[in-house]
């Protein structure tokens, strides 16, 4: 081999004793060392020096080795480590974390729950509302009606079904003093689409047809009294079907309802 | 001047537990040592010193002095085991406050304490050490980076690192008074 003094000179014993040189040269230069008393007291020397150069860098004094004694048995075999405080700790979070995530989710699904009652609750609410509307409304329109008849000296004409709507009634109760006629349509079907009811005023000899107006605000319910002007002297009084808008005279192919004034 | 000790270090790859005491006196120092000066944190190095020794314990029938010095195959499991906790998050932690950069400044900051060291001539290695010295062994050794990874870190050129790592051990030598 090469003179130990060269081989010491090429610093290749530092990087022996740090460790870091490629694993086939740490064999080879072990092994000359091994061979080599010269470059084994290098070695030495070299280790020595780090070894307390490190040392200073110790942030403090070690702890006792007793600390460690719990990591091996007295007879020197290898106690397998439940390795060091970490673990229990370490189950503890996760199960306080699984917990919390399953407590979280827990009161996630109790909230969705109210939300939902809450949501159902509102909407019931909101029914009986539009509820107690309608019959409010239904109320009213049936006091309007009863006013109307009840009124003093209003004469009360029926109006009877004629051949087109063989089911069809209707009634008119005219205030012969102050012009006005309410008609009661509960008994005419709704009126099909683009067409409306309207009503006439009949002289009979010779039968003469006077509108006293169309039922445009037609309601479903059919529930309303609808107040038209009569300044007529009336004798009968008529419903006739016709296309939207009313007509000049009346479509009798179309004639509901028909009814004499009696008194 | 303190050889290996040879005979130590059979009985201890014997796993006789005494051996492994007068193991870990000798040398536990030096390797808290190293690990501190990766760590910076002496908590978590107290952590890695003591997990080091566990792993020297229970892998002894790895040691092959064929390959190196028992010295260095210890350093090697500290350094690993110090660099293994670098990725922890207790070391992120602590890494925010943490002001030390190379070994050198550990020396200058630690408080006094009584160790197997001459204070006083570590100190008079920082300070006449240069930094490139300084440097130099602070990745070589304490961190156990290969001398290209050196000179890659200090940008210099790879012969600078190995004629200057060579002369800064020999003054290292001189100061500490090794033979």
């Amino acid at each position: 081999m090469k003179d130990p003094q060269t081989y010491i000179d090429s610093g290749v014993l530092e990087l022996f004793v740090y460790g870091t040189l490629p694993e086939e040269e740490m064999v080879e230069v072990a092994h000359i060392v091994a061979q080599n008393p010269v470059l084994l007291q290098e070695v030495v020397s070299i280790e020595n020096s780090l070894l307390k150069l490190a040392s200073a860098a110790a942030p403090a004094q070690v702890a006792d080795f007793s600390n460690l004694r719990k990591y091996i048995d007295v007879d020197g075999k290898v106690i397998p480590l439940s390795r060091k405080r970490t673990p229990i700790p370490t189950i503890i979070l996760w199960a306080a974390a699984i917990l919390l995530l399953a407590g979280v989710g827990y009161l996630y699904t109790e909230n969705s729950k109210l939300e939902n009652q809450l949501v159902d609750t509102e909407r019931e609410l909101l029914l009986q509302e539009s509820k107690t509307q309608v019959a409010e409304s239904d109320l009213q329109q049936t006091k309007d009606i009863l006013n109307v008849i009840r009124q003093q000296d209003l004469i009360a004409v029926p109006l009877g079904a004629q051949a087109v709507a063989p089911e069809a009634y209707a009634s008119v109760y005219w205030d012969q003093e102050n012009g006005k006629a309410y008609i009661d349509v509960k008994g005419l079907p709704e009126p099909p689409q683009g067409k409306v009811y309207q009503v006439w005023s009949l002289t009979l000899e010779p039968l003469t047809p006077t509108s006293l107006g169309i039922l445009d605000q037609y309601d479903v319910t059919g529930n309303q009294i609808f107040e038209l002007d009569n300044p007529n002297q009336s004798e009968a009084f008529g419903i006739t079907l016709e296309p939207a808008g009313g007509s000049e005279s009346p479509t009798l192919e179309q004639l509901y309802t028909l009814g004499v004034v009696t008194s | 001047m303190m050889t290996q000790p040879d005979a130590l270090i059979a009985r201890f790859l014997q796993k006789d537990a005494m051996s492994f005491e007068k193991i870990y006196e000798l040398y536990s120092e030096s390797l808290f040592g190293v690990i501190n000066s990766i760590l910076h944190d002496k908590e978590l190095s107290e952590e890695v010193l003591q997990d080091t020794f566990v792993k020297i314990w229970n892998n002894s029938d790895r040691y092959n002095p064929k390959k190196g010095r028992f010295f260095t195959w210890m350093l090697n499991i500290a350094r690993n085991s110090a660099i293994d906790k670098t990725r922890s998050k207790a070391f992120k932690n602590q890494r925010k406050n943490h002001t030390a950069e190379y070994f050198v400044d550990i020396l200058e900051a630690r408080g006094s304490f009584n160790t197997s060291v001459d204070a006083i001539g570590i100190q008079k290695f920082v300070d006449v050490l240069e930094p490139l010295c300084k440097k130099i062994i602070h990745f070589l050794f304490f961190k156990g980076y290969t001398q290209k990874e050196t000179a890659e870190e200090l940008e210099i050129p790879l012969g600078t690192v190995k004629t200057r790592n060579r002369i800064c051990i020999k003054k290292l030598r001189d100061i500490v008074g090794v033979e």
